[in-house]
């Protein structure tokens, strides 16, 4: 244990961090680009929007009142924990870095990732267990009070919350490579628990506030903790919901298999209301074997 | 049966059970949101958190919200799914739907609320009558779905 510095941490030390991560991804596209190849700017704003995120969480309003408001840490709990991951995730910087990479450190990445330790340290049980167990262990023991005593317990949690974050989010509703993904069962029962798992601990809150925290203030936190969490939850489950949809469309067996990031910019199909089969133009395009669900029985019975 | 016969060469495993599915977390999902919108926050008849709650009814409460909350988009998913195949079968949905609902709202109204004791549907009040129409509506919801679903098996579509 280091001795304790009062005071919080230096807010240069998380400019630092960030300003390098953000800019080893544009040094990634930029990698990318020079190659020939083209990299979606929506991944790219997706990086930056993450960075504002998590900015936002360690050097804005909520880092200045986190230490005597429970409601601002929650608010900052809510950015740097579930938003800032999950606009990480959609990113794809592990695409990014595979594609930028000289092709020997690329295929160390690969091995790296295919690896028995990252592949159990993305397990969406495992990545649950962490990013729900470590709030847990947060509220409910006297972590909560020695993060605001000693600053790099402080720089820790946060670290553990948005790596954590990063993995169950990976873990779900990943867009990088996985070659051992769980299917989508054991994905969503994952996600409901971690989603239970964070309602409970909401509404434990409220009754039982952590250690140095007022009951008023507790209760406001945790309301906010529940239904907050609730909205960003949702946008992670109807993301979820969309990759099952795009992957049990019963056209895609006709369609060429594809990087789900191509490496050209895909020409632009203006968008239109998704069609039910066999009532449109596509007839005809191996619809038929769906077409019998329609027809009612009218034949000899 | 004809009907069947025709199926079976074509896709059997989604159609009926789909339909059930979709319709049931759908309805699943609206009860909870029903609850949750107009006895929490519209009328603040329950309560956010219940003193009295013990753990087991906290648990209990989180996975259920968490499940429904999943359920409600997982089932227009779903349904959206049935309906791009063209599998959508009415009776068999509203079938899921109304079992979904029900069964949700007879489990927060007898095992939640009065077993667990989670919270009650409105506080300072004779709770007799609340709990009996509770009650009555969930179990008249189940048993039209019930019948819906009965209905549609004998006479497939």
């Amino acid at each position: 244990m280091p001795p304790a510095h009062p005071g919080p941490v230096p807010a240069w030390f998380f400019s630092v961090v960030l300003a390098a991560t953000a800019l080893l991804y544009l040094l990634g596209v930029v990698a990318v680009r020079r190659r020939g190849g083209w990299w979606p700017t929506g991944r790219t704003a997706c990086w930056a929007a993450g960075h504002v995120a998590a900015a936002a969480a360690l050097l804005g309003p909520p880092a200045g009142a986190a230490h005597h408001d429970f409601t601002a840490h929650m608010a900052g709990h809510l950015l740097l924990g579930m938003i800032t991951p999950m606009l990480l995730v959609l990113a794809a910087p592990v695409t990014l870095a595979l594609r930028a990479l000289p092709p020997a450190r690329a295929r160390a990445l690969s091995h790296l990732l295919a690896g028995r330790p990252l592949r159990t340290l993305t397990h969406p049980v495992t990545a649950a267990l962490l990013n729900g167990g470590g709030l847990w262990v947060l509220y409910t023991t006297g972590l909560y009070r020695a993060m605001g005593e000693h600053p790099w317990v402080h720089v820790a949690v946060h670290a553990h919350v948005v790596v954590a974050g990063y993995l169950f989010t990976a873990a779900i509703i990943g867009v990088d490579p996985a070659p051992h993904r769980p299917g989508p069962r054991v994905r969503a029962a994952a996600l409901i628990a971690f989603l239970a798992a964070h309602a409970i601990l909401a509404k434990h809150l409220y009754g039982h506030p952590p250690a140095g925290v007022l009951a008023g203030d507790a209760r406001a936190g945790a309301q906010l903790m529940y239904y907050g969490g609730d909205l960003v939850d949702l946008v992670l489950i109807v993301e979820f919901c969309r990759q099952w949809y795009r992957a049990a469309d019963p056209r895609r067996r006709d369609r060429p298999a594809r990087p789900r990031i191509p490496h050209r910019r895909p020409p632009r199909v203006p968008w239109r209301l998704p069609q039910p089969a066999g009532t449109a133009d596509d007839a005809g395009s191996g619809t038929e074997t769906l077409r019998w669900a329609v027809s009612r029985p009218m034949g000899p019975r | 049966m004809p009907a069947t016969a025709r199926t079976a060469t074509a896709r059997p495993t989604v159609s009926g059970g789909r339909n059930v599915l979709s319709g049931a977390l759908l309805g699943l999902g609206v009860a909870a949101f029903v609850d949750e919108a107009i006895f929490h926050q519209v009328l603040h008849w329950h309560h956010f958190y219940d003193k009295s709650t013990p753990a087991i009814g906290l648990v209990s409460d989180g996975l259920f919200h968490a499940f429904s909350w999943f359920a409600t988009v997982a089932g227009l998913f779903l349904f959206a799914d049935l309906r791009r195949r063209a599998a959508v079968s009415p009776p068999r949905w509203w079938g899921g739907l109304l079992i979904g609902a029900g069964g949700f709202q007879l489990y927060d109204g007898t095992l939640q609320h009065k077993v667990m004791r989670l919270h009650q549907i409105r506080y300072d009040v004779d709770l007799t009558a609340y709990d009996w129409t509770w009650n009555v509506i969930a179990a008249l919801l189940v048993l039209a779905g019930a019948v819906l679903l009965v209905r549609a098996r004998r006479r497939p579509a």
